[in-house]
Protein backbone atom coordinates (compact mmCIF):
# COMPACT_ATOMS: atom_id res chain seq x y z
CA UNK A 1 0.00 0.00 0.00
CA UNK A 2 1.31 3.54 -1.40
CA UNK A 3 1.14 5.72 1.21
CA UNK A 4 1.86 9.44 0.65
CA UNK A 5 2.48 10.70 4.38
CA UNK A 6 6.25 11.22 4.01
CA UNK A 7 6.19 13.29 0.79
CA UNK A 8 3.35 15.18 1.45
CA UNK A 9 3.86 17.36 4.40
CA UNK A 10 0.29 17.66 4.88
CA UNK A 11 0.51 19.31 8.00
CA UNK A 12 2.92 21.95 6.65
CA UNK A 13 5.07 21.11 9.23
CA UNK A 14 8.43 22.01 7.92
CA UNK A 15 12.46 20.72 8.76
CA UNK A 16 12.68 23.05 11.63
CA UNK A 17 9.54 22.40 13.72
CA UNK A 18 9.36 18.80 12.85
CA UNK A 19 13.08 18.98 14.26
CA UNK A 20 11.71 20.73 17.33
CA UNK A 21 9.00 18.26 17.69
CA UNK A 22 11.88 14.84 17.41
CA UNK A 23 14.21 17.19 19.51
CA UNK A 24 12.95 16.19 23.06
CA UNK A 25 12.38 12.75 22.75
CA UNK A 26 15.88 12.80 21.51
CA UNK A 27 17.84 14.13 24.05
CA UNK A 28 16.16 12.05 26.71
CA UNK A 29 16.65 9.10 24.99
CA UNK A 30 20.62 10.26 23.88
CA UNK A 31 21.50 10.72 27.60
CA UNK A 32 19.45 8.02 29.48
CA UNK A 33 20.10 5.23 26.96
CA UNK A 34 22.00 6.22 24.26
CA UNK A 35 25.45 7.06 26.74
CA UNK A 36 24.90 4.22 29.30
CA UNK A 37 24.90 2.17 25.96
CA UNK A 38 28.32 3.60 24.88
CA UNK A 39 29.51 3.69 28.24
CA UNK A 40 28.84 -0.26 28.74
CA UNK A 41 30.88 -0.86 25.29
CA UNK A 42 33.63 0.67 26.74
CA UNK A 43 33.73 -1.41 30.42
CA UNK A 44 33.38 -4.31 28.07
CA UNK A 45 37.04 -3.52 27.11
CA UNK A 46 38.33 -3.13 30.65
CA UNK A 47 38.70 -5.05 33.83
CA UNK A 48 36.20 -3.55 35.65
CA UNK A 49 34.96 -5.27 39.30
CA UNK A 50 32.42 -4.28 41.48
CA UNK A 51 34.85 -4.65 44.36
CA UNK A 52 38.92 -4.27 45.13
CA UNK A 53 41.93 -2.84 43.01
CA UNK A 54 39.88 -3.30 39.41
CA UNK A 55 37.20 -1.38 40.74
CA UNK A 56 39.12 1.72 41.68
CA UNK A 57 41.44 1.83 38.62
CA UNK A 58 40.12 -0.55 35.79
CA UNK A 59 42.40 -1.31 33.09
CA UNK A 60 41.35 -1.63 29.22
CA UNK A 61 42.44 -5.56 28.35
CA UNK A 62 41.26 -5.13 24.64
CA UNK A 63 39.06 -8.55 23.39
CA UNK A 64 39.88 -10.70 26.30
CA UNK A 65 36.25 -10.60 27.56
CA UNK A 66 34.65 -11.26 24.58
CA UNK A 67 36.97 -14.49 23.94
CA UNK A 68 36.48 -15.46 27.18
CA UNK A 69 33.17 -14.99 26.81
CA UNK A 70 32.97 -16.75 23.39
CA UNK A 71 35.01 -20.05 25.28
CA UNK A 72 32.64 -20.61 28.41
CA UNK A 73 30.88 -23.42 27.83
CA UNK A 74 28.06 -21.46 30.48
CA UNK A 75 28.37 -19.01 27.81
CA UNK A 76 27.22 -21.29 24.92
CA UNK A 77 24.74 -23.18 27.02
CA UNK A 78 23.09 -20.30 28.33
CA UNK A 79 22.58 -18.87 24.53
CA UNK A 80 20.86 -22.13 23.42
CA UNK A 81 18.17 -21.92 26.52
CA UNK A 82 17.81 -18.52 25.41
CA UNK A 83 16.70 -19.71 21.56
CA UNK A 84 14.68 -22.38 23.26
CA UNK A 85 12.87 -19.79 25.79
CA UNK A 86 12.49 -17.18 23.25
CA UNK A 87 11.54 -19.94 20.24
CA UNK A 88 9.16 -21.40 22.80
CA UNK A 89 7.52 -19.00 25.17
CA UNK A 90 7.92 -16.36 22.11
CA UNK A 91 7.35 -17.13 19.05
CA UNK A 92 5.49 -20.60 19.56
CA UNK A 93 3.85 -19.64 22.33
CA UNK A 94 2.72 -16.04 22.64
CA UNK A 95 2.55 -15.68 18.84
CA UNK A 96 0.17 -19.09 18.58
CA UNK A 97 -1.64 -18.37 21.47
CA UNK A 98 -2.62 -14.71 20.88
CA UNK A 99 -3.44 -15.51 17.32
CA UNK A 100 -5.62 -18.55 18.41
CA UNK A 101 -7.63 -16.08 20.35
CA UNK A 102 -7.71 -13.31 18.14
CA UNK A 103 -9.04 -15.71 15.48
CA UNK A 104 -12.01 -17.42 17.66
CA UNK A 105 -12.95 -14.60 19.48
CA UNK A 106 -12.95 -12.05 16.18
CA UNK A 107 -16.84 -12.73 15.20
CA UNK A 108 -17.99 -13.02 18.77
CA UNK A 109 -19.15 -9.78 21.08
CA UNK A 110 -20.59 -10.39 24.08
CA UNK A 111 -19.58 -11.09 27.93
CA UNK A 112 -17.55 -13.99 26.59
CA UNK A 113 -15.03 -12.38 24.48
CA UNK A 114 -15.18 -9.55 26.86
CA UNK A 115 -14.38 -12.07 29.58
CA UNK A 116 -11.57 -13.87 27.76
CA UNK A 117 -9.55 -10.81 26.65
CA UNK A 118 -9.76 -9.41 30.06
CA UNK A 119 -8.15 -12.44 31.77
CA UNK A 120 -5.78 -12.17 29.60
CA UNK A 121 -4.94 -8.74 29.38
CA UNK A 122 -4.66 -8.76 33.15
CA UNK A 123 -2.15 -11.19 33.76
CA UNK A 124 -0.27 -8.70 31.21
CA UNK A 125 -0.90 -5.46 33.18
CA UNK A 126 -0.51 -7.26 36.93
CA UNK A 127 3.26 -5.64 38.22
CA UNK A 128 5.26 -8.06 37.67
CA UNK A 129 7.13 -8.59 41.43
CA UNK A 130 3.36 -9.29 42.27
CA UNK A 131 3.41 -11.98 39.55
CA UNK A 132 6.08 -13.35 40.65
CA UNK A 133 4.19 -14.05 44.23
CA UNK A 134 1.64 -15.30 42.51
CA UNK A 135 3.45 -18.20 40.09
CA UNK A 136 5.61 -19.42 43.33
CA UNK A 137 1.90 -19.89 44.74
CA UNK A 138 1.11 -21.79 42.36
CA UNK A 139 3.84 -24.23 41.83
CA UNK A 140 5.27 -24.25 45.26
CA UNK A 141 6.61 -27.73 45.80
CA UNK A 142 5.28 -28.39 49.39
CA UNK A 143 1.65 -26.23 49.62
CA UNK A 144 1.04 -25.09 45.44
CA UNK A 145 -2.04 -24.94 44.18
CA UNK A 146 -0.94 -26.85 41.30
CA UNK A 147 0.10 -29.52 43.47
CA UNK A 148 -3.25 -29.23 45.21
CA UNK A 149 -5.21 -29.68 42.12
CA UNK A 150 -3.68 -32.48 40.36
CA UNK A 151 -3.23 -34.15 43.73
CA UNK A 152 1.18 -34.52 43.34
CA UNK A 153 2.19 -33.40 46.51
CA UNK A 154 5.78 -32.52 46.45
CA UNK A 155 6.46 -32.30 42.94
CA UNK A 156 9.04 -30.02 42.48
CA UNK A 157 7.88 -28.01 39.07
CA UNK A 158 10.69 -25.51 39.42
CA UNK A 159 13.16 -27.75 39.92
CA UNK A 160 12.29 -30.46 37.36
CA UNK A 161 11.38 -28.65 34.84
CA UNK A 162 12.90 -25.27 34.86
CA UNK A 163 12.91 -24.44 31.57
CA UNK A 164 9.69 -25.36 30.98
CA UNK A 165 7.98 -23.78 33.88
CA UNK A 166 9.47 -20.62 33.02
CA UNK A 167 8.50 -20.85 29.74
CA UNK A 168 4.93 -21.63 30.12
CA UNK A 169 5.18 -18.79 32.83
CA UNK A 170 6.17 -16.40 29.43
CA UNK A 171 3.24 -17.63 27.67
CA UNK A 172 0.86 -16.31 30.70
CA UNK A 173 2.72 -12.97 31.03
CA UNK A 174 3.00 -12.01 27.34
CA UNK A 175 0.12 -13.39 25.30
CA UNK A 176 -1.88 -10.35 25.66
CA UNK A 177 0.05 -8.21 23.20
CA UNK A 178 -0.30 -10.93 20.18
CA UNK A 179 -3.93 -11.00 20.82
CA UNK A 180 -4.06 -7.58 21.40
CA UNK A 181 -2.05 -7.22 17.87
CA UNK A 182 -3.67 -9.71 16.00
CA UNK A 183 -6.99 -8.83 16.77
CA UNK A 184 -6.71 -5.54 15.60
CA UNK A 185 -5.00 -6.71 12.37
CA UNK A 186 -7.43 -8.93 11.63
CA UNK A 187 -10.14 -6.74 11.45
CA UNK A 188 -8.46 -5.42 8.20
CA UNK A 189 -9.14 -8.56 6.44
CA UNK A 190 -12.11 -8.38 4.33
CA UNK A 191 -14.77 -10.41 5.21
CA UNK A 192 -15.86 -10.51 1.30
CA UNK A 193 -12.69 -12.61 0.78
CA UNK A 194 -12.95 -15.25 3.80
CA UNK A 195 -17.30 -15.72 2.41
CA UNK A 196 -15.96 -16.16 -1.11
CA UNK A 197 -13.41 -19.11 0.31
CA UNK A 198 -16.02 -20.54 2.18
CA UNK A 199 -17.91 -21.01 -0.56
CA UNK A 200 -15.31 -22.10 -2.44
CA UNK A 201 -15.56 -24.77 -0.04
CA UNK A 202 -11.98 -24.02 1.74
CA UNK A 203 -11.16 -25.44 5.25
CA UNK A 204 -9.93 -22.90 8.34
CA UNK A 205 -6.65 -23.99 7.30
CA UNK A 206 -6.87 -23.18 3.85
CA UNK A 207 -8.55 -19.78 4.49
CA UNK A 208 -5.48 -19.27 6.68
CA UNK A 209 -3.02 -19.73 4.54
CA UNK A 210 -4.51 -18.18 1.37
CA UNK A 211 -6.72 -15.39 3.42
CA UNK A 212 -6.05 -14.45 6.30
CA UNK A 213 -1.79 -15.08 6.65
CA UNK A 214 -1.23 -12.89 3.10
CA UNK A 215 -3.40 -9.87 4.66
CA UNK A 216 -1.07 -10.13 7.92
CA UNK A 217 2.46 -11.08 7.21
CA UNK A 218 3.44 -7.19 8.27
CA UNK A 219 1.83 -7.25 11.24
CA UNK A 220 3.02 -10.77 12.39
CA UNK A 221 6.73 -10.20 11.23
CA UNK A 222 6.25 -6.99 13.50
CA UNK A 223 4.47 -8.84 16.16
CA UNK A 224 7.51 -11.53 16.21
CA UNK A 225 10.14 -9.11 16.18
CA UNK A 226 9.21 -7.10 19.22
CA UNK A 227 8.21 -10.02 21.54
CA UNK A 228 11.37 -11.65 20.06
CA UNK A 229 13.39 -9.17 21.30
CA UNK A 230 11.21 -8.55 24.32
CA UNK A 231 11.60 -12.38 25.47
CA UNK A 232 15.15 -12.38 24.52
CA UNK A 233 16.35 -10.07 27.03
CA UNK A 234 13.51 -10.57 29.72
CA UNK A 235 14.77 -11.20 33.26
CA UNK A 236 11.59 -11.51 34.85
CA UNK A 237 12.32 -15.65 35.21
CA UNK A 238 15.05 -15.22 37.68
CA UNK A 239 12.16 -14.39 40.13
CA UNK A 240 11.04 -18.00 39.44
CA UNK A 241 13.77 -19.75 39.26
CA UNK A 242 17.39 -17.82 39.90
CA UNK A 243 18.54 -19.45 36.54
CA UNK A 244 18.70 -22.65 38.79
CA UNK A 245 19.19 -25.66 39.33
CA UNK A 246 22.68 -26.03 38.06
CA UNK A 247 21.88 -22.69 35.08
CA UNK A 248 19.12 -25.63 33.47
CA UNK A 249 17.01 -21.93 33.25
CA UNK A 250 19.84 -19.51 32.57
CA UNK A 251 19.04 -18.12 30.02
CA UNK A 252 21.41 -14.82 28.64
CA UNK A 253 20.02 -12.24 31.03
CA UNK A 254 20.24 -13.90 33.84
CA UNK A 255 23.95 -14.84 33.23
CA UNK A 256 24.42 -11.46 32.70
CA UNK A 257 23.47 -10.53 35.89
CA UNK A 258 25.24 -13.42 37.58
CA UNK A 259 28.81 -12.32 35.92
CA UNK A 260 28.47 -8.85 36.56
CA UNK A 261 26.52 -8.36 40.13
CA UNK A 262 26.93 -11.63 41.79
CA UNK A 263 30.30 -12.69 40.45
CA UNK A 264 31.32 -8.77 40.53
CA UNK A 265 32.85 -8.97 36.79
CA UNK A 266 31.43 -5.71 35.13
CA UNK A 267 34.19 -5.72 32.85
CA UNK A 268 33.12 -9.67 31.70
CA UNK A 269 29.24 -8.59 32.23
CA UNK A 270 29.16 -5.68 29.43
CA UNK A 271 30.88 -7.63 27.27
CA UNK A 272 28.32 -10.35 26.97
CA UNK A 273 25.65 -7.41 26.93
CA UNK A 274 27.28 -6.43 23.22
CA UNK A 275 27.44 -9.93 22.43
CA UNK A 276 23.53 -9.98 23.36
CA UNK A 277 22.74 -6.81 21.12
CA UNK A 278 24.69 -8.02 18.18
CA UNK A 279 22.34 -11.61 18.40
CA UNK A 280 19.17 -9.23 18.63
CA UNK A 281 20.81 -7.22 15.65
CA UNK A 282 20.62 -10.20 13.72
CA UNK A 283 17.23 -11.42 14.51
CA UNK A 284 16.20 -7.79 13.71
CA UNK A 285 17.80 -8.00 10.36
CA UNK A 286 16.21 -11.56 9.39
CA UNK A 287 13.15 -10.10 9.82
CA UNK A 288 13.37 -7.25 8.12
CA UNK A 289 14.82 -9.36 5.02
CA UNK A 290 11.68 -11.50 5.02
CA UNK A 291 9.73 -8.26 5.49
CA UNK A 292 11.45 -6.58 2.32
CA UNK A 293 11.00 -9.53 0.37
CA UNK A 294 7.34 -10.41 1.41
CA UNK A 295 6.08 -7.10 0.94
CA UNK A 296 7.83 -7.14 -2.75
CA UNK A 297 5.83 -10.30 -3.91
CA UNK A 298 2.81 -8.52 -2.33
CA UNK A 299 3.60 -5.40 -4.40
CA UNK A 300 3.80 -7.88 -7.29
CA UNK A 301 0.87 -10.05 -6.53
CA UNK A 302 -1.61 -6.52 -5.81
CA UNK A 303 -0.38 -5.03 -9.61
CA UNK A 304 -0.75 -7.90 -11.31
CA UNK A 305 -3.29 -10.18 -9.43
CA UNK A 306 -7.02 -10.45 -9.99
CA UNK A 307 -9.15 -8.97 -7.41
CA UNK A 308 -9.76 -11.77 -5.65
CA UNK B 1 -22.28 -29.80 9.06
CA UNK B 2 -20.75 -32.25 11.48
CA UNK B 3 -17.40 -30.23 10.74
CA UNK B 4 -19.19 -27.42 11.53
CA UNK B 5 -20.42 -29.09 14.70
CA UNK B 6 -16.82 -30.12 15.65
CA UNK B 7 -15.29 -26.94 15.13
CA UNK B 8 -17.57 -25.03 17.51
CA UNK B 9 -17.23 -27.56 20.34
CA UNK B 10 -13.39 -27.40 19.85
CA UNK B 11 -13.54 -23.43 19.91
CA UNK B 12 -15.36 -23.94 23.21
CA UNK B 13 -13.31 -26.10 24.78
CA UNK B 14 -10.13 -23.83 23.74
CA UNK B 15 -11.63 -21.41 25.63
CA UNK B 16 -12.87 -22.78 28.65
CA UNK B 17 -9.00 -24.35 28.66
CA UNK B 18 -7.77 -20.85 28.18
CA UNK B 19 -9.60 -19.16 31.07
CA UNK B 20 -8.41 -21.84 33.13
CA UNK B 21 -5.03 -21.32 32.55
CA UNK B 22 -5.21 -17.87 32.54
CA UNK B 23 -7.39 -17.40 35.69
CA UNK B 24 -5.72 -20.40 38.19
CA UNK B 25 -2.46 -18.19 39.12
CA UNK B 26 -4.98 -15.10 40.04
CA UNK B 27 -7.19 -17.06 42.32
CA UNK B 28 -4.41 -16.85 44.99
CA UNK B 29 -4.27 -13.37 44.47
CA UNK B 30 -8.93 -13.29 45.33
CA UNK B 31 -8.60 -15.38 48.46
CA UNK B 32 -5.50 -14.89 50.22
CA UNK B 33 -5.68 -11.39 51.48
CA UNK B 34 -8.93 -12.23 53.18
CA UNK B 35 -7.99 -15.19 54.62
CA UNK B 36 -7.39 -15.59 58.26
CA UNK B 37 -4.22 -17.21 58.31
CA UNK B 38 -3.18 -17.09 54.59
CA UNK B 39 -0.99 -19.90 53.20
CA UNK B 40 0.61 -20.64 50.09
CA UNK B 41 -2.15 -22.78 48.99
CA UNK B 42 -5.21 -21.28 47.43
CA UNK B 43 -8.60 -22.11 49.30
CA UNK B 44 -12.00 -20.84 50.45
CA UNK B 45 -10.85 -18.21 52.98
CA UNK B 46 -12.24 -18.15 56.71
CA UNK B 47 -13.54 -14.56 55.86
CA UNK B 48 -11.71 -11.32 58.20
CA UNK B 49 -10.38 -7.99 56.91
CA UNK B 50 -7.55 -8.01 59.26
CA UNK B 51 -5.32 -8.43 56.91
CA UNK B 52 -5.73 -5.02 55.77
CA UNK B 53 -5.89 -3.10 59.05
CA UNK B 54 -2.44 -4.72 59.13
CA UNK B 55 -0.90 -3.60 56.03
CA UNK B 56 -2.38 0.10 56.66
CA UNK B 57 -0.52 -0.15 59.62
CA UNK B 58 3.00 -0.52 57.95
CA UNK B 59 4.77 2.97 57.91
CA UNK B 60 5.47 2.68 54.12
CA UNK B 61 2.75 1.02 52.23
CA UNK B 62 0.34 3.98 51.55
CA UNK B 63 3.36 6.13 50.52
CA UNK B 64 4.62 3.89 48.53
CA UNK B 65 1.70 3.38 46.36
CA UNK B 66 1.93 7.34 46.30
CA UNK B 67 5.09 7.28 45.12
CA UNK B 68 4.35 4.71 42.25
CA UNK B 69 1.52 6.77 41.46
CA UNK B 70 4.07 9.97 40.58
CA UNK B 71 6.93 7.49 39.20
CA UNK B 72 4.41 5.62 36.94
CA UNK B 73 2.08 9.10 35.97
CA UNK B 74 5.22 10.92 35.59
CA UNK B 75 7.00 8.57 33.31
CA UNK B 76 3.21 7.95 31.52
CA UNK B 77 3.20 11.68 30.39
CA UNK B 78 6.58 12.31 29.75
CA UNK B 79 6.53 9.56 27.16
CA UNK B 80 3.56 9.52 25.84
CA UNK B 81 4.07 13.19 24.91
CA UNK B 82 7.72 13.47 23.72
CA UNK B 83 6.62 9.80 21.95
CA UNK B 84 3.94 11.34 20.23
CA UNK B 85 5.38 14.79 19.05
CA UNK B 86 7.96 12.55 17.74
CA UNK B 87 6.11 10.09 15.88
CA UNK B 88 3.91 12.58 14.39
CA UNK B 89 7.20 14.38 13.24
CA UNK B 90 8.92 11.44 11.91
CA UNK B 91 5.02 10.42 10.20
CA UNK B 92 4.91 13.02 8.13
CA UNK B 93 8.51 14.67 7.63
CA UNK B 94 10.79 12.50 5.59
CA UNK B 95 14.07 12.47 7.35
CA UNK B 96 17.00 10.75 6.14
CA UNK B 97 17.64 7.23 7.81
CA UNK B 98 14.40 7.54 9.96
CA UNK B 99 13.76 3.94 10.05
CA UNK B 100 17.06 2.77 10.81
CA UNK B 101 17.54 5.12 13.73
CA UNK B 102 14.22 3.76 15.21
CA UNK B 103 15.62 0.26 14.75
CA UNK B 104 18.46 1.03 16.18
CA UNK B 105 17.16 2.53 19.16
CA UNK B 106 14.30 -0.07 19.78
CA UNK B 107 17.19 -2.31 19.87
CA UNK B 108 19.18 -0.88 22.19
CA UNK B 109 16.01 0.07 24.29
CA UNK B 110 15.41 -3.68 24.84
CA UNK B 111 19.18 -4.53 25.71
CA UNK B 112 20.47 -1.56 27.82
CA UNK B 113 17.51 -1.64 30.08
CA UNK B 114 19.04 -5.26 31.35
CA UNK B 115 21.61 -5.73 34.31
CA UNK B 116 24.43 -4.84 32.80
CA UNK B 117 24.07 -0.77 32.14
CA UNK B 118 23.41 -0.65 35.79
CA UNK B 119 26.86 0.54 36.53
CA UNK B 120 26.49 3.06 34.08
CA UNK B 121 23.14 4.32 35.31
CA UNK B 122 23.76 4.62 38.29
CA UNK B 123 27.14 6.47 37.90
CA UNK B 124 25.21 8.72 35.39
CA UNK B 125 22.53 9.24 38.18
CA UNK B 126 25.10 10.34 41.18
CA UNK B 127 26.76 13.06 38.99
CA UNK B 128 23.18 14.18 37.81
CA UNK B 129 22.54 14.14 41.41
CA UNK B 130 19.23 12.73 40.17
CA UNK B 131 19.71 9.75 43.31
CA UNK B 132 16.71 9.47 45.71
CA UNK B 133 14.63 11.28 43.48
CA UNK B 134 11.49 10.76 41.80
CA UNK B 135 12.42 12.64 38.64
CA UNK B 136 15.83 10.43 38.20
CA UNK B 137 13.52 7.19 38.13
CA UNK B 138 11.18 9.60 35.54
CA UNK B 139 13.83 10.56 33.70
CA UNK B 140 15.61 6.61 33.19
CA UNK B 141 12.98 4.78 32.82
CA UNK B 142 11.52 6.89 30.19
CA UNK B 143 14.50 6.94 28.29
CA UNK B 144 13.78 3.05 27.82
CA UNK B 145 10.50 3.13 27.04
CA UNK B 146 10.41 5.92 24.76
CA UNK B 147 12.03 4.05 21.09
CA UNK B 148 9.07 1.58 21.55
CA UNK B 149 6.38 4.35 21.98
CA UNK B 150 7.59 6.33 19.16
CA UNK B 151 7.74 2.55 17.52
CA UNK B 152 4.59 1.82 18.09
CA UNK B 153 2.65 5.29 17.87
CA UNK B 154 4.50 6.10 14.61
CA UNK B 155 2.36 3.52 13.17
CA UNK B 156 -1.03 5.07 14.62
CA UNK B 157 0.20 7.95 13.04
CA UNK B 158 0.86 6.96 9.44
CA UNK B 159 -2.50 5.24 9.88
CA UNK B 160 -4.26 8.61 10.00
CA UNK B 161 -5.17 10.20 6.56
CA UNK B 162 -3.67 13.36 6.00
CA UNK B 163 -6.65 15.12 4.04
CA UNK B 164 -8.17 16.56 7.78
CA UNK B 165 -4.44 18.17 7.92
CA UNK B 166 -4.40 19.52 4.43
CA UNK B 167 -7.96 20.92 4.43
CA UNK B 168 -7.03 22.34 8.50
CA UNK B 169 -4.39 23.83 6.83
CA UNK B 170 -6.49 25.58 4.00
CA UNK B 171 -8.08 27.12 7.06
CA UNK B 172 -5.17 28.40 8.21
CA UNK B 173 -4.41 26.58 10.89
CA UNK B 174 -0.84 26.49 12.81
CA UNK B 175 0.71 22.88 13.05
CA UNK B 176 0.53 22.94 16.76
CA UNK B 177 -3.24 23.84 16.42
CA UNK B 178 -3.42 20.92 13.38
CA UNK B 179 -1.89 18.59 16.33
CA UNK B 180 -3.99 19.60 19.24
CA UNK B 181 -7.66 19.53 17.29
CA UNK B 182 -7.11 16.98 14.61
CA UNK B 183 -4.41 14.57 15.34
CA UNK B 184 -4.41 13.76 18.61
CA UNK B 185 -7.79 12.88 18.88
CA UNK B 186 -7.88 10.38 15.87
CA UNK B 187 -4.56 8.66 17.59
CA UNK B 188 -6.24 8.53 21.23
CA UNK B 189 -7.03 4.90 21.13
CA UNK B 190 -3.29 4.83 20.67
CA UNK B 191 -1.88 7.62 23.08
CA UNK B 192 -4.24 5.63 25.28
CA UNK B 193 -2.77 2.18 24.72
CA UNK B 194 1.02 3.77 25.46
CA UNK B 195 0.15 5.66 28.30
CA UNK B 196 -1.47 2.06 30.00
CA UNK B 197 1.70 0.41 28.33
CA UNK B 198 3.99 2.73 29.92
CA UNK B 199 2.34 2.91 33.68
CA UNK B 200 2.10 -0.72 34.07
CA UNK B 201 5.91 -1.13 33.06
CA UNK B 202 7.14 1.84 35.73
CA UNK B 203 4.22 0.21 38.49
CA UNK B 204 6.09 -3.20 37.72
CA UNK B 205 9.49 -2.01 37.51
CA UNK B 206 11.94 -3.65 40.22
CA UNK B 207 15.68 -3.10 39.34
CA UNK B 208 16.26 0.89 38.54
CA UNK B 209 14.06 1.72 41.24
CA UNK B 210 15.91 -0.12 43.93
CA UNK B 211 19.52 1.54 42.52
CA UNK B 212 17.87 4.72 41.99
CA UNK B 213 16.27 5.36 45.10
CA UNK B 214 17.72 4.91 48.55
CA UNK B 215 15.25 6.58 51.01
CA UNK B 216 12.28 3.93 51.92
CA UNK B 217 9.82 7.11 52.20
CA UNK B 218 10.74 7.50 48.14
CA UNK B 219 10.67 4.06 47.20
CA UNK B 220 7.53 2.32 45.19
CA UNK B 221 5.10 -0.04 46.07
CA UNK B 222 7.32 -3.02 44.03
CA UNK B 223 9.83 -2.57 45.72
CA UNK B 224 8.34 -2.14 49.30
CA UNK B 225 6.52 -5.52 48.20
CA UNK B 226 10.20 -7.60 48.71
CA UNK B 227 10.40 -5.71 52.80
CA UNK B 228 7.86 -7.21 53.77
CA UNK B 229 9.39 -10.67 55.38
CA UNK B 230 9.67 -10.99 59.27
CA UNK B 231 12.95 -10.68 60.88
CA UNK B 232 13.74 -14.20 60.45
CA UNK B 233 13.92 -14.18 56.67
CA UNK B 234 10.10 -15.82 56.01
CA UNK B 235 7.66 -14.12 53.88
CA UNK B 236 4.48 -12.44 55.59
CA UNK B 237 1.81 -14.10 53.61
CA UNK B 238 -0.70 -12.39 55.25
CA UNK B 239 0.92 -8.63 54.10
CA UNK B 240 2.46 -9.73 50.70
CA UNK B 241 -1.20 -11.12 49.45
CA UNK B 242 -2.86 -8.41 50.73
CA UNK B 243 -0.36 -5.54 49.64
CA UNK B 244 -0.12 -7.45 46.10
CA UNK B 245 -3.71 -6.97 45.87
CA UNK B 246 -4.29 -3.00 47.12
CA UNK B 247 -0.95 -2.02 44.93
CA UNK B 248 -2.71 -4.40 41.83
CA UNK B 249 -5.95 -2.06 41.86
CA UNK B 250 -4.69 1.50 40.47
CA UNK B 251 -3.11 0.16 37.36
CA UNK B 252 -6.20 -2.58 36.53
CA UNK B 253 -8.51 0.27 37.56
CA UNK B 254 -6.50 2.69 34.85
CA UNK B 255 -6.59 -0.42 32.35
CA UNK B 256 -10.46 -0.61 32.65
CA UNK B 257 -11.00 3.57 32.32
CA UNK B 258 -9.05 3.77 29.43
CA UNK B 259 -10.40 0.82 27.12
CA UNK B 260 -14.05 1.47 28.32
CA UNK B 261 -13.36 5.10 27.13
CA UNK B 262 -10.73 5.04 24.41
CA UNK B 263 -11.24 1.27 23.37
CA UNK B 264 -7.82 -0.41 23.80
CA UNK B 265 -5.86 -1.68 20.84
CA UNK B 266 -2.77 -2.05 18.85
CA UNK B 267 -1.92 -1.76 14.87
CA UNK B 268 1.58 -3.46 14.24
CA UNK B 269 3.53 -2.98 11.64
CA UNK B 270 5.90 -0.95 9.49
CA UNK B 271 4.89 1.64 7.18
CA UNK B 272 6.70 4.09 4.98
Amino acid sequence: MARPTSAADAAGLGRGRAVAFVLPALVLIAVFLVFPALWTIYLGLTDYRLTGLAAANPQVVGLDNYTGALEDPRFLTSLWLTILYVGGSAIIGQAGLGFALAWILRSRTGPLRRVVEGVVLLSWILPSTVVGFLWFALLDRDDGTLNALLHTPGFAWLLDYPLLSIIIFNVWRGTAFSMMLYSAALENVPPSHLETARLAGAGVPQQLRDVVFPHLRRHILTNLLLISLWTFNDFTPFVLTGGGPEGRSEILPVYVYRVALRDGQLGVGAAISFLILLINLVFALAYLRLLRGRRRQQEVAAAGGPPA
Amino acid sequence: MIRHVLGRLAATVFIAVVLAFFTLPMLWLASAPFDDTPTITTSIPDFTLRNFAAILDNPYALGSIRNSLIQGGGAAALVVVLAALAAYALSRVRVPGRDILLYVLLLLSSVVTGTAAMVPIFELATRLDLIDTHLGVVLVVSGGLLPAAIFILKDFMDETPTSYEESARVFGASPLQILRHIVIPLVRPGLATIAVWALASVWGGFLFQFILLRDPEKAPGSVILYTLYTEGGAPRLDLISTFSLLYSLPVVAMYLFVSHRYGFRFHGGIKR
